[in-house]
């Protein structure tokens, strides 16, 4: 599905990224972990997109379309779908308007016919309780006076609805208690089908117990310096990062 | 909800309402003397009154200074310049919409404002002001039928001169400011409303204003008079032709509420404002003020202001009555080099005096946008109360936004609130909506309604999706 080859990323002429590679298959489920610092967030926002960092060598193909050449909407369109770290207060425009001017434009891109307002809202009663969104927050304005927790359920809710073909979770279990944490991963266990596939980008190994990864990576100082199976998620748990960070020290 | 599909369409436009109807019109020559006044008054087949009126208000004028305060910039205007009187030519009175000229009409059709009574959509009564004059009002006869009058201010001085004499000037003295004066003087036309003692009125009442004329100037005057526990809703409407000079509009509006009475006014201006480069467009310089006069009355304004090179406009309640209710909602854009400076005055002189201003000013370009208001809490206006918010957005940043708010308070028991934000539209809002599959420009169109929103609900709803459509041609590649 996503193929990313030798990707290397800058931020105001710093480098981040130093050579990412990866490749993540439809139906899989990937966990990206790391030290703070290591660059897994700036891989989210540069595959989503995001202008403000420079790709200076590299590419990422999606489903065989070159990625960098599109802008982030055009990205959205083709299915990448980034559940953000801070999600965005936008006042005066509600979830529902968001997300149905957002769909419509998807299907448009696609082609396909968009939803009018009697289609979408029972798309969207049917995805809500997917994440135990209470409908008061539909009409709310986007993600402005939610909590922690609302907003990071909104997000997967946002992804429910736009039934992306990659998911990015950045960060998505960062702020969450234990009860938001179950609510998030079984919204995102239920949506996993043997067409999408999910990237998970996480600190900490938790998430994991819900999200069930396939592959994990080790992403640290703008590199992937180990992968494993899911036991290697639990290794990091009781070790930590240095010896792996040791490890790959030893390689070069 | 589907904010985005009305945009769409509207983002690829610059302004359609430049044309330029051919029609012959009837015109005084350029220039201001007593003699231009007497004649324009005779044109009117004005009585004497109104004669003596407007060379009152000519004398005063000529001994009054162009005002330097506002912040904004232009060269010094030849009042000698400008036609003060443009009519399209028409043989006679009419007797009805079928008798106005059809060029007219397509003009009227082409704005979208459809004269031709079935074709209104349903609920509003439409006065269309052409050059100088007023050409058609529409559903005058249903109206007419609950007393109420909405007819050409002309008609109104010579059908009904005891309302006129008895509010004209009542509420803008003539010598309020330079362009009241100059409006008092040669002021040509505008809508005339009564509202008798209890009637709601069934429908918004409209007038679509609009300028064509070469080198003339728009001075309409407007006067609505709601009586005891009377209620009218009215909307204004502007578009002028795209031309290289600029044309003056220098407009007086008065609102009367009675005891009780309920004034909703709103306003869609969409004068031309010029190219990208700031060439011509419209100088918009209006005074517009109510009176709540009576007890438990109200006046709210809304206004969309969007177009005119500058615009020059404080839209004011007089809180007289007690527990008299004064609200201003503006929504304020500036693009290219269109300069505006604008808002309100409330003044409380009544107990228990509430009033509540909500600005919205957005700035792209290299524009300049900026908030001036007045609170004043009188002495005997125990128990006020004022809420003011004043937000500024700024898009790219070689544009301004100011804000410029300025506090009276002579009563201790009056409570005064100010609230001030100034912001730029965010890389990271942009971005977020992006990833959901929007593009910027309707990622920017929708952040922008967004802000705008607690000015637009308060809009009729035709008017706050015309709003909206207007808002996003206004912002066009101002974003990217």
């Amino acid at each position: 599905m996503i193929e990313i080859k030798n990707l290397h990323a800058n931020i105001d002429g710093r480098e981040i990224l130093k050579g990412i590679n990866l490749t993540v298959n439809k139906g899989e489920v990937h966990a990206i972990m790391g030290p703070n610092g290591s660059g897994k967030s700036t891989l989210a926002q540069v595959i989503a997109g995001r202008e403000d960092y420079e790709v200076t060598k590299g590419e990422i193909l999606f489903n065989g379309k070159n990625l960098l050449e599109l802008p982030a909407e055009n990205r959205a369109c083709e299915g990448i779908f980034l559940a953000f770290q801070y999600p965005v207060e936008i006042p005066g425009v509600s979830n529902t308007t968001l997300l149905k001017n957002a769909l419509n434009s998807i299907r448009k891109y696609r082609g396909e016919d968009e939803l009018d307002a009697m289609e979408f809202l029972s798309l969207v009663k049917k995805k809500m309780s997917l994440v135990e969104l209470s409908e008061d927050l539909l009409r709310r304005s986007v993600n402005e006076g939610f909590s922690g927790g609302e907003k990071k359920r909104n997000e997967i809710f946002q992804m429910a609805v736009l039934q992306p073909k990659l998911a990015i979770l950045d960060e998505t279990d960062s702020g969450l208690d234990i009860d938001a944490l179950r609510i998030v991963a079984n919204g995102v266990t239920k949506l996993k089908s043997p067409e999408n596939a999910t990237i998970v980008v996480t600190h900490y190994q938790r998430l994991l117990n819900y999200i069930i990864p396939d592959f994990v990576h080790v992403l640290y100082d703008g590199k992937i310096i180990k992968s494993g199976d899911k036991s290697l998620a639990l290794e990091l748990e009781n070790k930590g990062y240095d010896w792996v960070i040791e490890e790959a020290a030893e390689l070069v | 909800m589907n904010e985005i599909s009305h945009l769409e369409r509207f983002t690829e436009q610059e302004y359609k309402y430049g044309f330029v109807t051919d029609i012959e019109a009837d015109e005084i020559p350029k220039g201001l003397s007593e003699d231009v006044i007497r004649l324009l008054s005779a044109k009117k087949a004005e009585p004497e009154w109104m004669l003596e009126y407007r060379l009152k208000a000519y004398r005063a004028w000529l001994k009054m200074e162009e005002p330097k305060w506002a912040n904004v910039h232009y060269p010094p205007i030849d009042y000698q310049e400008i036609v003060y009187y443009s009519a399209p030519k028409q043989k006679k009175k009419l007797a009805s919409l079928d008798e106005v000229d059809p060029e007219l009409l397509k003009t009227f059709n082409k704005l979208g404002v459809p004269l031709e009574e079935q074709k209104v959509f349903a609920g509003v009564a439409v006065d269309a002001v052409f050059d100088s004059v007023s050409v058609a009002t529409t559903f005058k006869a249903k109206l007419g039928e609950l007393g109420i009058i909405f007819i050409p201010i002309s008609e109104a001085i010579k059908e009904h001169p005891d309302l006129v004499k008895k509010y004209l000037s009542s509420v803008v003295p003539v010598t309020d400011n330079y362009f009241a004066a100059l409006n008092s003087a040669v002021f040509s036309d505008g809508s005339f409303i009564y509202i008798p003692k209890g009637v709601r009125c069934p429908m918004e009442l409209s007038t679509y204003f609009r300028i064509n004329a070469k080198n003339t100037g728009q001075f309409e005057r407007t006067l609505i008079i709601a009586d005891e526990g009377a209620y009218v809703s009215y909307l204004e409407g502007c578009t002028a032709p795209m031309r290289d000079e600029n044309q003056l509009h220098a407009a007086v509006v008065e609102l009367v509420a009675l005891d009780n009475a309920r004034i909703k006014y709103s306003t869609v201006q969409n004068w031309y404002a010029g190219n990208k480069e700031g060439v011509g467009g419209i100088y918009n310089f209006v005074t517009k003020r109510g009176i709540c006069k009576g007890i438990n009355s109200k006046i709210s304004w809304t206004q969309v202001e969007t177009g005119s090179a500058i615009t020059w406009k404080y839209p004011s309640c007089i809180l007289q009555g007690e527990n008299s209710v004064g609200e201003f909602y503006s929504v304020a854009v500036t693009n290219n080099y269109q300069q505006a400076d604008t808002g309100t005055k409330m003044i409380h002189l009544g107990k228990n005096t509430r009033s509540t201003i909500v600005s919205k000013g957005i700035s792209a370009g290299k524009s300049n946008n900026s908030y001036r208001g007045l609170v004043r809490i009188g002495k005997k206006a125990e128990g006020a109360r004022n809420f003011s918010q004043c937000d500024s957005l700024l898009l790219g940043d070689r544009c301004g936004a100011h804000t410029f708010p300025y506090l009276e308070v002579l009563n201790p028991s009056a409570i005064v609130e100010h609230e001030a934000t100034t912001s730029k539209i965010g890389e990271d809002k942009i971005f977020y909506l992006n990833q959901r599959g929007l593009s910027t420009e309707d990622a920017v169109n929708m952040i922008v309604n967004g802000y705008c929103k607690e000015v637009f609900k308060e809009l009729p709803m035709e008017f706050a999706v015309e709003a909206q459509k207007l808002l996003s041609v206004s912002l066009e590649g101002s974003v990217g």
